[in-house]
């Protein structure tokens, strides 16, 4: 379980979070909607410890994220993250992008950590791509790697970060779908996405975020058909 | 040309100033090459505010000509009395010569990896360390390959102002032998055709490195 309790952060004079609360049950999936510099990435990157926080306090499984007695590279194991930009590490192949952090985080046998890799990879269907470097492949393909490189690790709990925005209409589509099957099997997620449709489809609940407050949240059918709010309204509005 | 008075010991004498250069290049490229690693992360982690004092130093040695700094540095260990040969004095200036170019190239390396890059290798719980290991040392030293190697053969060539301290390295060997044989422009011509020779494997080591790699990135 992720509780985000009353949740504080500046960018300098910039608050980007004003108290932010949400929890996340066990196999549920969350997705995050909003304009954009409205604090939906610096929400996720705050999740797993890669920003610090002002107040408030994450805790993920009873583990309090911004402590200083935690250790984190421990606690990240358990929590992917893939992000807008596909970062693949440029100097290893695919298998080797996906290999690197069970072999050097979990200390896995080669072996191990191969067969763990082919599995992820077959699974967002980049099995046959084992070998090539990244710069080689589409943007959707590499991003499908950055997720099966976040799945390498068996986390608990993924964070998506918009990763179909930087993609060609044409391979969202495969992304999306790859999203699709990792909700459908049970993991538990929070999506930050523009992607409407699939927010409606995967969520079970939407959150809009406005201007660093979560404006709202609720069950997709709600959200999306009823809003509440007026900025869900306009925000709503503005995307069709 | 060809009818020239130089011996067979003459050549054996160039080749042993040649030595002289490999051995004061060599040692001063490698201990150079590692304190300009260890201050190169050093400036990076500290940033330009915190690292100043360093940068500061490692201005100097790149700014006060090297002639001067040997000079100095040779007379500063004979006040010191610790009693160095000509070589260990030779080699220490060389180093911190080097390590003060060095630096800035392995900062530069390390600041060509994308942030979102490392972002994301310790998202996947590495550890600062292995981040640095096995995803900014691969890729930095790709970036930062070309300009080490051209600092590199240009150690090579200011070795050369080791001769100052008393030592025959290629340039002075041949001096001498211009001096004694009267054949300056034949001399010459053999000792710069030494040091292309010497500098080629370095040379072409680099190029050969970067078009391993450059499939991949
Ligand atoms: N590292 C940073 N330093 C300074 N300001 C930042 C930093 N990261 C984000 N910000 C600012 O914080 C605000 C929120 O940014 P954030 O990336 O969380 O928004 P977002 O909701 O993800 O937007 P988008 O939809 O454009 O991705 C923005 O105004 C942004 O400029
Ligand atoms: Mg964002």
């Amino acid at each position: 379980m992720i509780e985000i309790e009353n949740v504080r952060k500046s960018f300098g004079q910039l608050e980007v979070l004003k108290g932010i609360n949400l929890t996340v049950k066990k196999g549920e999936v969350v997705t995050v909607i909003g304009g954009s510099g409205s604090g939906k990435s610096t929400l996720l990157t705050c999740i797993n410890g890669l920003e610090p926080i002002a107040s408030g306090k994450v805790m993920i499984d009873g583990t309090d994220v911004h402590a200083k007695s935690t250790d984190l590279n421990k606690l990240r194991q358990k929590v992917g993250i893939v992000f807008q930009q596909w970062n693949a590490f440029p100097h290893l192949t695919v298998l080797e992008n996906v290999m690197l952090a069970p072999r050097k985080v979990l200390g896995m046998s080669k072996q191990k950590a191969e067969e763990i890799a082919v599995k992820q990879l077959t699974h967002v269907g980049l099995g046959e791509k084992l070998s090539v470097y990244p710069n080689r492949m589409s943007g959707g393909q590499q991003q499908r790697m950055a997720i099966a490189r976040a799945l390498a690790m068996s986390p608990e709990y993924m964070l998506f970060d918009e990763v179909t925005s930087a993609l060609d209409p044409m391979l969202v589509g495969e992304v999306l779908d790859t999203l699709r099957m990792l909700a459908s099997e049970g993991m538990t997620m929070i999506c930050v996405t523009h992607e409407m449709k699939f927010a409606r489809e995967v969520s079970d609940r939407v959150a809009f975020f406005h201007q660093g407050v979560m404006a709202e949240i609720a069950a997709p059918e709600q959200l999306f058909d009823a809003p509440e709010h007026a900025e869900t309204k306009k925000f709503l509005a503005a995307t069709h | 040309m060809f009818n020239t008075a130089l011996s067979w010991s003459d050549l054996v004498f160039l080749a042993h100033g040649a030595g002289m250069t490999l051995a004061v290049t060599a040692v001063s490229v490698a201990a150079g090459t590692v304190l300009g690693v260890l201050f190169g992360v050093i400036r990076f982690q500290l940033g330009p505010y915190w690292a100043a004092p360093l940068t500061f130093v490692l201005d100097v040695f790149r700014s006060v000509p090297l002639l001067i700094q040997l000079v100095l540095g040779n007379a500063l260990q004979s006040i010191m009395k610790l009693g160095w040969p000509p070589f260990t004095t030779s080699c220490v200036v060389l180093s911190l010569y080097t390590a003060a170019y060095c630096t800035e190239i392995v900062r530069g390396g390390i600041d060509s990896v994308p942030t979102t890059t490392r972002r994301a290798a310790r998202s996947l719980g590495m550890s600062w360390f292995q981040d640095m290991r096995y995803i900014v040392a691969p890729l930095a030293i790709r970036v930062s390959l070309p300009s080490w190697i051209g600092l590199t053969l240009g150690v090579m060539k200011d070795s050369a102002l080791v001769l100052w301290l008393g030592l025959i390295e290629l340039l002075r060997a041949s001096q001498i032998l211009v001096t004694r044989l009267q054949e300056p422009l034949f001399i010459l011509l053999i000792c710069g055709a030494i040091y292309f020779i010497i500098s080629l494997p370095i040379a072409r080591l680099g190029g050969y490195l970067e078009k391993r790699w450059s499939p991949n990135d």
